[in-house]
């Protein structure tokens, strides 16, 4: 008896973790789409906002965000895939090296983002003398999604192991073999760690306040100041007395663009993802 | 090859931006607003507004709180501080332009029936020697007592209007933001907590289900404070250098002029008569 | 014969344009190097930040002060931050506890369960969860799960309250990590213990996950990390109440969420005494790394 019941009952244990997390995820973003959808219209897409964001759209907010995004991966790429190949290539796992760059990411994935917020601040508004622009902004925030980026990277990397030996055994020098196989065959991997960035970028509030800034005027350039999608949901949720309605619109509108590029992502890699089984 | 096509399409689009940034000229007037984010989104609308009627010049409002304010403009990061307080007397090397007045209330869940509080009531809950509302009035079950962070100048008027000391305060939920203890007291029925006027009086317009009580006598209205008649209250401050340049000190004269009292009764701040 | 020539054409090409092989595996290197040093670099740069701005209030009131203290009156001179290292490593760890485990079978789901259509739905449902701002979690946990916790336990705002929020957003993470982490071994593995009669459930528990237990370690590692850090929506639900947390329905505070409330009003050693609740939070997950290396062993790759 217990044993038939056994893998059923593990089997059932997968798909009831699964069904939670499915519903968790459709009640919060019910939550958010019955108070925010009916006021998400064309205008409200296409203008600026008013009063402080109660009234009016958020036309320049969604360029500023996509514009810090964009800045955010951009620098986080290299950075990433750079650091990755390092622990991979250049050291033994168990060197010091390779501990020491490990626990470094792994400190800043922990590092609070008020604190990445006051470093960016410090860092690239002042001593670098961006001011509040949407590129220390968005440099910021490519810090804050090195950590994930870098071990999902390494993670896909090393599941190479074998096209990695081949190109050796075909005597390739090793910037061919990291450039010209694992890479494009460690992409899909290294592009789900990016879309987790993507998500950390899209979703942050407390570190761009310190760095792109408030402004909600439209940005004319990466150096002026720009108000991202969920610093403009924080205040209107925290801070403007009647924003809530105009925080949950705008909080619909992220969720609908972020599940659109990612749905995008994983249809782009969706057969490279999947190789085996 | 999917993959690179991608990275090439945000490398060159970051590259396409950046460039773009160094073939923009900048010629305007810019003038950067840092600080208490009780102000800022005033002051974005008043900056929408000077734009407007003053082609050239650019105000950026930022936020991050009143001390950020005083800091960026010591560090010259700003032209122009925030501070929603009096200066201290170890902030003499700024200079302060008062540009509106902002009360502090009580509030309490809609269905919590009681009309006002005595001061000792109020002294009563907040140092925990009361701890259910049957020992105060028509009402039941235990309180939830809602205080703000340390450092908020709500807080400290608070605490001072009450003849208290911050470490006799025993809060249960200590919050940020008005709109936080909003959210709160409103998720609550039996939460007590202090908001600026403003906030309370817009959320009672707006069927938020939260009610305002006086802390003393005269009713807590925007009126009774722009009155002064109202007792417990805080300045809202713009902070500069002494003699700063003459666009930051038309923007002051601008902020703190009648040109912008509809604005700042809009925010439901009382402006500040000179 | 037409080939011939061509190739020898290319070859010549390949030379008279081409730097010397051996200036090119330098660079190579170099830009290796170069990159792990960065990762370094950018923690080093944070490091510095936060202790220019500790170091007013360490020389003045000392760490033992910190360290030792129980009161948090900063602008009274009290800097204990020993319950809020004891609050967020409750919240961090409760949320690990549910996100941990629920993570891990989501990856295994996406890998061993799920068909093609099915799996590919699920990780874009996960990144979404990955991509909703704090506020939005904070809101729904205030709005939502606050005022259902009080009505049951009073005030509400609590350590449970801030372990919900907290897993279902760490949850992504984790189990993003560790299905790339699954995806790592050789199917062979899978495949070979199906082969030998292994029921699924049972090839996933006793071969897959044993094998896959670097990854695993690491996505629950980063998971936590990200647990202790975030800030907006634990401290929308958790009360910030400074005292230890005694009970699951205590208001507590966390060491993120201190510097998120206070900071903006902050100023000289009060503010300065925030930066040193930024360090004492790195210093914990230094504490934990170094733990894990210690328990790890040489013979875990990833750590």
């Amino acid at each position: 008896m217990t044993r038939n019941f056994r893998p059923f009952a593990n089997d059932f244990l997968v798909r009831a973790a699964v069904a939670a997390v499915v519903l968790v995820l459709a009640a919060i973003v019910l939550h958010v789409v019955t108070r925010g959808a009916a006021l998400v219209t064309w205008e409200f897409l296409t203008t600026a906002p008013r009063s402080a964001g109660r009234a009016g759209g958020i036309a320049p907010v969604l360029v500023s965000t996509v514009a810090v995004t964009a800045v955010a991966l951009a620098a986080a790429l290299p950075l990433a895939v750079g650091a990755a190949v390092f622990l991979v290539e250049a050291v033994r796992p168990e060197a010091t090296a390779a501990r020491l760059t490990r626990g470094c990411l792994s400190v800043l994935a922990a590092v609070p983002s008020i604190v990445f917020g006051l470093a960016g601040n410090m860092i690239f508004c002042d001593w670098l003398g961006f001011g509040f622009s949407i590129l220390a902004g968005g440099l910021t925030l490519a810090l804050m999604i090195l950590p994930i980026a870098a071990c999902v990277a390494e993670t896909t990397l090393r599941m190479h192991g074998e096209d990695r030996r081949a190109g050796y055994a075909l005597g390739l020098p090793q910037r061919r073999i990291v450039w010209s196989i694992m890479l494009p065959a460690a992409a899909p991997g290294i592009f789900a760690g990016l879309g987790l960035g993507f998500g950390r970028a899209v979703a942050e509030s407390a570190a761009l306040i310190f760095t792109s800034g408030y402004v909600v005027r439209m940005p004319d350039s990466v150096f002026d100041s720009g108000r991202t999608l969920a610093v403009h949901i924080l205040d209107l949720a925290m801070n403007v007395p009647g924003g809530d309605g105009n925080a949950f619109a705008t909080a619909t509108v992220l969720l609908a663009s972020v599940a659109a590029v990612v749905a995008l992502f994983t249809a782009l890699d969706g057969k490279r993802g999947r190789d085996f089984i | 090859m999917p993959a690179r096509t991608i990275v090439i399409a945000i490398l060159s689009a970051a590259l396409a931006l950046a460039g773009q940034a160094v073939s923009h000229a900048q010629q305007e007037v810019r003038i950067v607003v840092t600080g208490s984010s009780t102000i800022a989104p005033l002051m974005m609308d008043i900056a929408q507004r000077y734009e407007a009627s003053h082609p050239g010049v650019q105000v950026d409002v930022q936020t991050g709180g009143s001390s950020r304010g005083l800091s960026d403009v010591r560090r010259k990061l700003a032209d122009i501080g925030m501070v929603s307080r009096a200066l201290g007397r170890e902030e003499g090397d700024v200079a302060a332009t008062r540009i509106a007045w902002d009360g502090v209330a009580l509030i309490v869940h809609a269905q919590n029936p009681l009309e006002r509080l005595s001061d000792d009531q109020v002294r009563a809950i907040y140092t925990g020697e009361v701890t259910r509302w049957e020992a105060l009035g028509p009402w039941d079950g235990p309180i939830t007592v809602v205080s703000k962070a340390e450092g908020r100048s709500t807080l400290g008027i608070f605490v001072h209007y009450l003849g208290l000391d911050i470490r006799d305060i025993r809060a249960h939920t200590i919050i940020g933001d008005n709109e936080q203890a909003v959210k709160v007291v409103a998720g609550n029925p039996r939460a007590v907590g202090y908001i600026s006027i403003g906030a309370a009086e817009y959320h009672a317009s707006a069927m938020t289900p939260i009610r305002a009580i006086a802390l003393g006598s005269v009713a807590p209205t925007s009126a009774n404070v722009a009155n002064g008649s109202y007792p417990v209250r805080r300045e809202l401050n713009l902070v500069t250098y002494p003699d700063p340049a003459a666009p930051v000190e038309e923007f002051l004269r601008f902020a703190s002029g009648e040109q912008v009292h509809d604005l700042i009764s809009e925010h439901y701040f009382s402006p500040a008569s000179n | 014969m037409t080939s011939f020539p061509s190739i020898i054409s290319r070859r010549r090409r390949i030379r008279w344009h081409g730097t010397p092989n051996a200036l090119k595996d330098a660079v190579f290197v170099v830009v290796l190097w170069a990159s792990g040093v960065l990762a370094i670099g950018a923690m080093a740069g944070v490091l510095i930040v936060l202790a220019i701005g500790s170091a007013p209030a360490l020389s003045q009131a000392g760490l033992a002060a910190f360290v030792l203290g129980a009161d948090w009156y900063p602008t009274a001179g009290e800097f204990g931050l020993v319950a809020m290292v004891a609050a967020t490593l409750a919240v961090s760890a409760g949320a690990l506890l549910v996100a941990g485990p629920l993570g891990i079978l989501c990856a295994v789901y996406i890998r061993y369960y799920a068909g093609d259509l099915a799996g590919a739905a699920f990780r874009v449902v996960l990144m979404t969860l990955a991509a909703i701002p704090s506020v939005v979690y904070g809101l729904w946990g205030m709005t939502v799960l606050v005022p259902h916790i009080a009505a049951w336990q009073p005030p509400g705002t609590s350590l449970l309250a801030g372990v919900v929020v907290l897993s279902i957003m760490v949850l992504p993470t984790v189990a993003v990590l560790a299905e790339a982490g699954l995806r790592q071994l050789p199917s062979s593995l899978y495949l070979g213990s199906l082969a030998l009669g292994c029921a699924r459930h049972a090839a996933i528990k006793r071969i897959v996950l044993p094998s896959a237990k670097g990854p695993v370690a690491a996505a629950c590692m980063l998971g936590l990390a990200r647990a202790l850090g975030e800030t907006m929506a634990v401290l929308m639900v958790v009360g910030n109440a400074v005292a230890m947390p005694d009970s699951p329905f205590a208001s507590v505070r966390t060491l993120p969420a201190n510097i998120a409330l206070e900071m903006a009003y902050a100023i000289d050693v009060h503010r300065s005494a925030l930066f040193v609740s930024g360090l004492v939070l790195m210093a914990m997950v230094g504490l934990l790394l170094a733990m894990r290396w210690y328990w790890g062993g040489p013979d875990d790759p990833q750590f």
